[in-house]
């Protein structure tokens, strides 16, 4: 196991090297000069040549690519553009937000994705069983943007329950320690303070969650079907063993392989949601800080932010493809 | 293993009921907080974008200058709803009758807000630090609009001198009409030169000016909060305690937000929410004067529109107020003039082209084109304020040439192809627009009109003598009555040759609580707020 894990560490490189070259040639390929935009339409053009020679951009493009690489095998993720600090330096709280807001997603995800599954297979072809693949299937084909502005319409405005912007309460800011709020309020003892986090968690951390829990359910509804036609599981039901022992006991600790990929991958997939969900709460994510270097075309801040966040999904399917061996005792990994 | 998978997964269940029983628990206690909160003296602005640096000198960009707006201030300063300069961090000036000599007299007594004194050095050392920078990615903004740095052939200003501690004495190269109102622009506000010395790189994230407000804390991406300056010079401002700026990307989110009353005010509110704004009792809208023009330009060069009669022509088939209704959504004023109304010396008098198909027709066949004539019409393929649709614009004025004759074949290009080409002068009949960055004439009449300006931002590739004459007379006056003259008489001349059609000078939108007083959206896009005031 030990070995296996070291090999796919070192699997790691070759994939972000070549995830790295892609998002280079990419982002060169955008038309627009990050000289010309960082300085506007009215700067003269030697002002605009001279910024495009400090940033490095009148190097050919291979000698360009050659130094990111260098510095990124020193540990340097590079220097924005705009902000003119080193990416390293910033990257931390906008990472931090997205985390939080990452995870809170994938549990409700997960929670309510894997038991709706569930009911819906065991109750398979009753109302709730029709009503959650409806869902699910809307759920699926959902646009983040458009749920999220409807979520703040009537969760925020009309009924008042949830605020629509922001991580914490603007009029009374969080002071950051490790830049996870949901913590840092509790090491401050700002009890508070905690709960107006959690409140600001609750419409992004849906949005996100929507598309991954539907595929969630939909594919615990099938992996659940599989299982409990199987003989075993008909037999612990005629021993008169309980619904809630045979469905968590025996069913569902055999159809979760299946599940189990699929929420690593939805985690990876989630980062990409965050870009939108980020943008329409006002989340001072990973996303975001991607976002907006896209429109200044902060090229070191678009190519690490999203190196950072490919890393970030391959180490996800990494650890799923270890938890297999924990969940199921017939993989073993050499 | 799996009983502890299975206790992992128990575990989130709880946490998880748990976390959504508290907070739709406390949920009811979330709603009054706003409320006690509004009167406690806090304004929030909710923006598009986050600042750069809050260096101004080293910025071009206008989400920096709104927060330079509130912690520095100028030497001269511009109206609350015009470009006209009044006194600032000056209390009075002079100018010489060659125009190169400008003595300033600052007011006493004022702090910076690390507690050392703005006085005639601190002004030098300001002006110095961009005026021998020779750094022209960094003080960028300076380069543009004094012409270059100290020693170089363009530089404007020659040098600046202190007499004694509250007098500044600037020497020019060359004459320059619209200095006073550069120097008005924040990029060139007054910051403390021990501030800068202390902070060195750092200096963008720990501003120090005179301003109403001190800086506090920047969360990157987030909000940037500002706290009431006790010391300010000007008696009773400012009025709120805390003035804070939070970024929020999306147009509709940001404007959610002003409803649900997390913010105070917003800007670039979509004009299609414009009526919902006007609609609610709790909110307001505010139109941001407009310092920009969208316009149609002729290629005067080229067949048929070397002919000013065929330029009129097409000037009496532009339907502006139909455009502005359908594709500005109504926020936007129509444009007679290459400058908006709220530029000194813009010439009210001058009677735009009427709407008149029978009177184009007329033209034309005067000019010789009884049939009409074929002609490709470039559209702009990016949006941007002054032309928020080039494409459905193009097909409207498509529309109404043909009409008169004309069949105007649409094109359109990728923007920087767009712009080269035009620039090349390639194209006969074309669609760009303006944003001005100082409020002058100057900065509209001679950058895009001018013969001087043929090959950068004269795109119609004009040339008047006489116009030309009045705009260089009027660079070299300095008393702005006369100037004002010079402008009004060279628009004249200008809308007679007709080298474009001016369409509309859109006006921004922004919306705020009903309870905000006293808040004037300035035509250059940001504005001081220590008059603003929560009721």
């Amino acid at each position: 196991m030990f070995a296996y894990t070291i090999r796919r560490l070192s699997m790691l490189i070759p994939v972000l090297l070549g995830m790295t070259l892609i998002v280079f040639s990419l982002i060169h390929a955008i038309p627009g000069s990050p000289a010309q935009i960082l300085l506007g339409q009215q700067a003269s053009p030697a002002a605009v040549a001279a910024l495009t020679k400090e940033m490095g951009l009148d190097q050919p493009l291979y000698i360009q690519f050659v130094d990111y690489i260098k510095n990124l095998l020193t540990g340097d993720l590079g220097e924005s553009f705009r902000t003119r600090s080193p990416i390293s330096a910033e990257i931390w709280p906008y990472l931090a937000a997205t985390i939080e807001l990452a995870l809170f997603a994938m549990i409700v995800a997960v929670v309510a994705g894997v038991n709706a599954g569930i009911i819906s297979a065991w109750f398979q072809n009753s109302w709730f069983d029709y009503l959650l693949m409806v869902f699910a299937l809307v759920g699926v084909s959902m646009p983040i943007f458009w749920l999220g502005l409807m979520e703040q319409y009537v969760f925020s405005i009309q009924l008042d329950w949830l605020p629509t912007t922001g991580r914490d309460n603007i009029r009374d800011p969080v002071t950051a320690i490790t830049h996870l709020y949901l913590l840092d309020t509790l090491l401050q003892g700002r009890f508070d303070q905690f709960i107006e986090v959690v409140k600001h968690l609750i419409l992004p951390g849906v949005a996100l969650a929507t598309i991954p829990m539907a595929i969630i359910a939909r594919i615990t509804r099938s992996s659940m079907l599989e299982v409990m036609r199987s003989d075993y599981i008909r037999t612990a039901r005629a021993k008169g063993m309980s619904m809630l022992k045979v469905v968590y006991k025996h069913s569902l600790k055999n159809a979760f392989i299946p599940i189990l990929t699929i929420i690593g991958l939805q985690t990876g997939l989630l980062l990409g949601g965050a870009i939108l969900t980020e943008t329409i709460f006002g989340w001072p994510g990973i996303g975001n800080y991607i976002y907006s270097a896209i429109q200044f075309r902060d090229y070191p801040v678009i190519q690490s932010g999203i190196l950072v966040v490919a890393a970030i999904f391959v180490l996800i399917n990494l650890i799923v493809d270890l938890l297999y061996a924990a969940i199921d005792p017939r993989i073993k990994y050499r | 293993m799996k009983k502890r998978l299975l206790g992992m997964l128990a575990f989130l269940l709880v946490l998880s009921m748990a976390l959504i029983g508290c907070s739709s628990n406390s949920s009811d206690g979330g709603g009054s907080k706003g409320g006690d909160s509004a009167g406690g003296g806090t304004l929030i602005y909710g923006r598009g974008g986050d600042a750069v640096s809050l260096d101004p000198a080293i910025v071009t960009d206008g989400e920096s200058l709104i927060i330079a707006e509130q912690v520095y201030e100028t030497l001269v300063n511009f109206d609350k709803k015009t470009t006209k300069i009044i006194p600032g961090l000056a209390k009075k000036w002079t100018v010489s009758e060659d125009g190169l000599t400008y003595t300033f007299e600052l007011e006493d007594g004022i702090k910076f807000h690390d507690g050392t004194d703005f006085n005639a050095e601190a002004v030098v050392k300001n002006v110095d630090r961009w005026l021998t920078s020779n750094d022209e990615a960094k003080f960028a903004y300076f380069a543009s609009q004094f012409g270059g740095f100290k020693g170089s052939d363009t530089a404007i200003i020659k040098e600046v001198k202190a007499d004694g501690d509250n007098k500044v004495i600037f020497t020019l190269n060359k004459p320059q009409a619209p200095f006073l109102k550069n120097l008005a622009m924040s990029p060139f506000a007054i910051a403390s030169p021990a501030a800068i010395e202390k902070h060195g790189d750092k200096y963008g994230e720990n501003p120090v000016g005179t301003g109403p407000f001190k800086f506090e804390s920047w969360k990157r991406n987030d909000t940037i909060t500002l706290v009431k300056n006790e010391d300010y010079h000007k008696k009773g401002e400012p009025k709120v305690d805390k003035l804070i700026f939070k970024v929020i990307e999306d147009n509709s989110a940001r404007l959610n937000a002003l409803i649900k009353g997390e913010v105070d005010l917003i800007d670039g509110l979509n004009p299609s929410d414009a009526e919902k704004v006007k609609g609610d009792k709790n909110l307001q809208l505010f139109e941001r004067p407009s310092l920009n023009v969208g316009y149609l330009g002729f290629n005067v060069e080229k067949e048929p529109f070397n002919n000013p009669k065929v330029r009129q022509a097409l000037s009496h088939a532009v339907n502006k107020e139909a455009l502005i209704k359908n594709f500005y959504e109504g926020t936007a004023e129509p444009a007679k003039n290459p400058m908006p109304s709220t530029l000194q010396g813009y010439n009210d008098e001058i009677k735009d082209y009427e709407f008149n198909l029978k009177k184009a027709k007329k033209l034309l066949a005067e000019a010789g084109y009884k049939d009409g004539f074929k002609v490709d019409l470039w559209a702009m393929p990016v949006p941007r304020p002054y032309m928020p649709n080039g494409q459905k614009v193009a097909e409207a004025l498509q529309a109404d040439f043909e009409k008169i004759g004309v069949k105007a074949n649409i094109v359109t290009m990728e923007w920087a192809t767009y712009l080269e080409k035009v620039q090349a002068g390639e194209s006969a009949l074309f669609m760009l627009g303006w944003t001005g960055d100082n409020g002058d004439a100057d900065n509209f009449l001679y950058t895009l009109l001018d013969k001087d300006s043929i090959g950068s931002n004269n795109y119609s590739r004009y040339a008047n003598e006489e116009v030309h004459k009045l705009l260089l007379e009027a660079q070299a006056e300095t008393d702005e009555a006369k100037r004002a003259e010079l402008y009004k008489k060279a628009q004249a001349i200008i809308h007679e040759d007709a080298p474009w059609v001016p369409l509309a000078h859109s006006t921004p939108l922004l919306a705020g609580k009903s309870t905000i007083k006293n808040f004037f959206p300035h035509p250059t896009g940001s504005q001081p707020m220590g008059g603003v005031s929560i009721e």
